[in-house]
């Protein structure tokens, strides 16, 4: 065989593997969504999506469920995002790279991101649960006000898993931004921190919104570090304050399917619920794809 | 000739370390108020490194070391206390390439004097805008397309408009990187022409490699090689009779 025809087949093998591998992640998507919109399609509807839970769970909607969802995401966004976005700063601009305190904080962030999400759920309700919540209960004088499972200590859990991907995607972005630029404004007597509010954010706010719109996919989705952390399996009312413990999709979805009383009546329950996470979730990422291709063009054009 | 009133910027025996390396050896230079002032020499032997040492954004390079004197207005810049932030604003700095902000034109010439904080009424800044435009001899092509993108001009437009971000926060001293390598025969012509106008005002430091440049804008011209400096004159004199004869070699293209 020739070296010009061995590279030939080599060339076409390579192709057909990856095209075959891409073929099989679709299938695999369809196959998935088709599943769950035959199994819950019937279900959904505006009483689905507005209503409580009823009779065990066999009938009735999901809106608890969506609504502690929105709000343990909300207060995650609100914990690891100033917390994510510093370090990274702190790391790319303001650290020396060789620095031995840099690499500790490096290796410690991604460490962290190889950590099994269910040892955030155990460090949760250790750490945050029995020993800040008790302590706090007990230096206010309260009774379980802290010191027990509720949104707050679920969402700081999520922050906390989520804490590596939002210093990884700011960062990226960071270093997507030229050195000509900082040098620029530098130059020009602007401080580190005018040029990193006023020149280099700005540019990296595209990249900081994307990984932004995956924490959320991921924090809504993730049951194991809630679990022992603040979901609760049923609740008669809405939480109120982020003391409260709450319902959540993910979580509700594992119980319908795992303890229901009835499960031939559950099971398109909990196939609809599954299709209303799966289309929030890739409505997400639609959503972030627009922000990131307007604010790119924006940043093009110059405001 | 150092000390001199007239001397806007005064180094003397003046060296500069990357780690261990010593880009810049035993420099002394006079450089005089409102002219323009010259850096030529083979590639690597230091230009950029001591045009950086006088506002200081070698301090941006990790390892990094200085020691000797390097004066502005008499007073040593490298001495423990000086703001940078504050020096910077005295010694402006234009880049080889040009590096506008992905903002309006109107923003970034308004950057530096936003940045400096003494928040200047609308119209005041509006003021400022249109004065460093016409200064940088680009108002009339920029006028009527202030709040459009710096990024949608030509090269050679940039590169005014990042003069005119320069003059904005009305600097003393303008260091000048190659400005005009990047672009082509007309809009170098320009930024020569203009380099000769603002001397009026400014004093101006040009790392250059093209030798009739330096001939056509400069008023002096130091020769540097491998981090020394070997002659430093007016440029009338190294241009016709050069006492060194590396001096002579270089400019007459026998290397470099
Ligand atoms: N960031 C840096 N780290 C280490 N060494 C550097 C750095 N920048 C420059 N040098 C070294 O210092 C010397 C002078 O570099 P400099 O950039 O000042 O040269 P130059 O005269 O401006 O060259 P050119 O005409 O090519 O721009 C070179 O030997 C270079 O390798
Ligand atoms: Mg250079």
């Amino acid at each position: 065989m020739s070296e010009h025809s061995r590279r030939k087949v080599s060339d076409r093998l390579g192709i057909g593997m990856t095209g075959l591998a891409t073929a099989l992640i679709l299938a695999i998507l369809l196959v998935i969504l088709g599943t769950m919109v035959a199994g819950g399609h019937r279900v959904i509807s505006w009483e689905f999506l507005s209503q409580p839970p009823r009779e065990g769970m066999t009938r009735g909607g999901i809106f608890p469920a969506i609504f502690g969802m929105v709000f343990s995401v909300l207060i995650m966004l609100i914990a690891v995002l100033p917390i994510g976005v510093a370090t990274a700063v702190y790391l790319h601009e303001y650290a020396k790279p060789g620095h031995w305190l840099t690499k500790l904080v490096r290796g410690a962030v991604n460490n962290l991101a190889g950590v099994p999400s269910i040892v955030f759920g155990l460090f949760g309700l250790g750490f945050f649960i029995q020993f800040i919540g008790r302590g706090l209960d007990a230096s206010l004088g309260k009774e379980m006000l802290f010191g027990q499972p509720c949104i707050l200590w679920a969402a700081l859990t999520l922050a906390l898993l989520n804490l590596p991907m939002v210093i990884v995607a700011t960062e990226e972005a960071l270093r997507a931004v030229p050195r000509d630029e900082r040098a620029g404004a530098l130059a020009l007597g602007a401080t580190r921190w005018q040029t990193i509010r006023h020149v280099v954010l700005p540019q990296a706010l595209p990249g900081i919104l994307t990984g932004t719109v995956l924490v959320i996919a991921r924090g809504a989705g993730e049951v194991a570090p809630i679990m022992f952390t603040g979901a609760a399996y049923f609740l008669p009312s809405l939480p109120k304050a982020p003391t409260d413990q709450f319902m959540t999709l993910g979580y509700h979805i594992f119980v319908m399917t795992t303890q229901s009383p009835d499960i031939e009546a559950t099971v398109p329950i909990a196939m609809g619920a599954t299709l209303v996470l799966l289309c929030l979730t890739i409505a997400l990422n639609l959503v972030a794809v627009v922000i990131r291709s307007r604010t790119r063009n924006a940043l093009r054009k110059g405001r | 000739m150092a000390g001199s009133t007239a001397d806007r910027i005064d180094i003397t025996g003046f060296n500069l370390y990357y780690h261990a390396t010593r880009a810049l050896e035993d420099i002394t230079l006079a450089i005089p108020e409102r002219e323009v002032t010259a850096i030529i020499g083979p590639s690597g032997c230091g230009k950029s490194t001591l045009l950086r040492a006088i506002n200081r954004m070698n301090d941006l390079i990790d390892g990094v070391r200085t020691d000797g004197g390097l004066r502005l207005d008499g007073e040593d810049i490298y001495q423990r206390g000086i703001d940078v932030v504050e020096l910077r604003r005295k010694v402006g700095m234009v880049f080889q390439r040009p590096n506008p902000f992905p903002k309006s034109i109107y923003e970034n010439v308004a950057f530096g004097v936003r940045m400096g904080g003494n928040g200047l009424l609308k119209t005041r800044l509006d003021e400022v805008v249109e004065r460093s435009l016409k200064e940088a001899a680009i108002w009339d092509e920029v006028r009527d397309r202030l709040q459009r993108s710096a990024m949608e001009l030509s090269g050679g437009q940039q590169q005014r408009v990042c003069i005119a971000r320069a003059l904005a926060v009305e600097p003393e001293v303008i260091l000048m990187d190659e400005p005009a390598s990047a672009l082509d025969p007309l809009a170098t012509a320009k930024i020569e022409e203009l380099i000769f106008r603002l001397k009026e005002k400014y004093t101006i430091v040009i790392v250059t490699h093209n030798m009739q440049q330096a001939a056509r804008v400069s008023d002096r011209t130091a020769f540097l090689m491998l981090g020394r400096l070997i002659e430093y004159d007016k440029t009338s004199k190294i241009f016709t009779s050069p006492s060194n004869k590396l001096t002579e070699e270089y400019i007459t293209g026998r290397f470099g």
